[in-house]
């Protein structure tokens, strides 16, 4: 079998979750090819062919002519699987791609069965297996899910491609995320507020914790969605990365983008009404319980 | 200005659910049913910019059985001028494909200058059903968009990257949009605007009338995950439950030293 894997190239660099593929294509046992909008000065450490279109030229996000570049490349190499990342830039193309391959399309792929690719459903409480009716599909990534298990090595032999497809839309740079505001990743305990809290005045009991253990408090994204929270207290894929020694998640459900700021913590406890809730599957323990009677209890025999 | 949204009807992600007898989706029976998170930001954006530009309609179309119109009525009580319900009582049998196509047919004629969809649903979470509307439709998209503004006839958007970034992109209307959570503030609907809703035309005809296509891919089998996890799991009174608790801090961690 052969596999397409589309890298991925911000701000003048490559990402690393681009070795992810390669991680990928190789547990599959599948001969690959690379694709890259992105530059000669940060190549893959990949052994095979790189095909390579300028970011320079063609702008780091530009769909509709990244699109037009892969399906070039796609028409040239063949693949039976074409593979991205499951992050902003692989959901936004990935679907262009399979749609103008008339090709099955499996989205935030956690392994491959038999074969066939399984993806989360209805928040990582079900599994799902999909099975192609076509000859090529398309996939997507789920973060973390694949990883190489040493350093990646090789160089590759690159291979210049281009086009003169028309832009749909422009991009007019970046915004960096918002600096300034607590510093979690150096915190030993992180006492984290989810949407389980219920009301913003439940944040205190969450703080009265954090205080109690010496900690930061933390959220998750609906809290600061809400504004109950500062964006640089949220955790997670679009906030922070931690890593504490303990790690308390209150009323949070465990979603991927969450656990993806919070899997290194050494020791995790969660709060959580739902015995089901996924948050379970990484917490060394789960308290099945209302976070509004269990939290100040914990804090009062702490504090006593 | 004619605006299009489209929504998703899914359970509450804190239901127990149990999976459907062929195995392959969850069984519906005893479920709380809302509206997609996703789709509430894009059903207040495409209110907001019906409110900014003043002569605009704005139809609000939900694929799924018949329970979905309860859902579609928020979406009216909300601000949507007009429901559109494709009936379909195994929408999860159409692949993502098969419901962009659907929609595509649905708007192919009608000339919407802006149209809204959510990130991702719930359930399903393919991500892909706005984007594929889009380039069926052979229009500009936006995807993950986290900020949205409309003027002369142009839409520039933050989209949200991984670590919080924003990439500022615009393009020219029409366009698709698909909203990430935090877009917005979401509205909830008011009594008076609840009971105006009741009166707004709400049309429903089956999807059988819009499918052209035939879908790439078809579910094998849905299941639990094996818990991998055996992480501790405790159950009882609170004062109980803190005591184990602080017990397990001492001897598993350092922090209580
Ligand atoms: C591209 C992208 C990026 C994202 N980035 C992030 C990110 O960086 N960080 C992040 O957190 N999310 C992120 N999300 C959102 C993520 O998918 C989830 O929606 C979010 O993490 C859910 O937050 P939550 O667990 O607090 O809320 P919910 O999922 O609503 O869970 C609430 C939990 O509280 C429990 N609960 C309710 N009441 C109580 C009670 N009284 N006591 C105890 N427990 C109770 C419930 O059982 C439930 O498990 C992102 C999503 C996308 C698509
Ligand atoms: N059955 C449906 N009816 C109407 N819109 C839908 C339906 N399914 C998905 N969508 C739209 O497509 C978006 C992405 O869905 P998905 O591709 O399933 O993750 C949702 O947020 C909705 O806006």
């Amino acid at each position: 079998m052969k596999a397409l894997l589309v890298a991925e190239y911000r701000d003048g660099q490559l990402l690393a979750s681009s070795y992810e593929l390669v991680a990928f294509a190789q547990e599959l046992g599948a001969d690959s090819a690379m694709f890259l909008v992105g530059s000669d000065s940060a190549l893959p450490q990949y052994d095979g062919t790189l095909h390579l279109a300028d970011s320079g030229k063609y702008s780091e996000f530009n769909p509709a002519v990244h699109k037009q570049l892969l399906l070039d490349v796609i028409a040239k190499e063949q693949p039976e699987m074409v593979v991205f990342s499951h992050s902003s830039y692989g959901w936004d193309l990935a679907p262009r791609i399979s749609l103008a391959l008339g090709a099955a399309h499996a989205s935030e792929v956690v392994e491959i069965v038999d074969g066939v690719p399984v993806v989360p459903v209805c928040n990582a409480k079900l599994r799902r297996q999909i099975s192609a009716k076509t000859d090529q599909i398309v996939v997507t990534l789920q973060s973390g899910a694949f990883g190489l298990s040493s350093d990646p090595v090789g160089t590759p032999t690159v291979e210049k491609i281009d086009t003169d497809t028309a832009a749909q839309v422009e991009f007019g740079g970046y915004e960096e995320a918002e600096a300034g505001g607590v510093d979690l990743s150096k915190a030993e305990v992180i006492v984290s507020a989810g949407r389980g809290i219920g009301k913003p005045e439940n944040l205190t009991i969450i703080e009265d914790l954090a205080r109690a253990l010496k900690g930061e408090y933390g959220a998750s994204r609906p809290v600061v969605d809400s504004e109950w929270v500062d964006h640089s207290r949220q955790v997670g894929s679009t906030g922070q990365t931690v890593s504490p020694k303990l790690y308390v998640a209150c009323g949070i459900s465990g979603a991927i983008q969450h656990l993806a700021g919070m899997k290194k913590s050494e020791y995790v406890i969660a709060i959580n009404t739902d015995k089901d809730a996924p948050i379970g599957e990484v917490a060394d323990v789960l308290v099945v319980a209302d976070l509004k009677e269990f939290v100040p209890a914990l804090t009062a025999k702490l504090t006593a | 200005m004619k605006i299009l949204v489209c929504i998703k009807q899914v359970p509450d992600m804190e239901s127990k659910f149990k999976i459907a007898g062929d195995a392959t989706w969850y069984d519906s029976g005893d479920l709380a049913w809302r509206m997609n998170e996703y789709d509430e930001y894009a059903v207040e954006q495409a209110v907001q910019l019906k409110s900014q530009v003043g002569d605009a309609d704005l139809t609000v179309l939900c694929i799924g059985p018949q329970r979905v119109q309860e859902t579609m009525k928020k979406a009216l009580a909300m601000g949507c001028d007009r429901g559109v319900h494709i009936a379909d009582d195994e929408p999860f049998k159409k692949d993502p494909f098969e419901i962009a196509s659907i929609i595509a047919e649905f708007a192919t004629d009608k000339k919407f200058d802006m149209i809204f969809t959510g990130m991702q649903s719930q359930d399903r979470g393919s991500a892909q059903v706005g984007i594929l509307v889009a380039e069926l439709l052979n229009i500009p998209s936006i995807s993950t968009v986290v900020d949205f503004a409309f003027a002369d006839g142009k839409v520039s958007a933050k989209r949200e990257l991984e670590g919080g970034i924003k990439a500022l992109v615009s393009c020219a209307t029409p366009a698709l949009v698909t909203c990430q959570l935090g877009m917005n503030t979401p509205r909830y609907p008011t009594l008076p605007n609840i009971m105006k809703a009741k009166r707004k035309e709400l049309l429903s005809f089956p999807a059988a009338d819009l499918l052209k296509v035939e879908g790439k891919q078809e579910t094998a089998k849905v299941y639990f995950p094996e818990k991998k996890g055996g992480g501790l799991v405790l159950e009882g009174a609170a004062g109980d439950l803190a005591d184990q608790l602080i017990q397990i801090l001492k001897e598993k961690t350092a922090v209580l030293a």
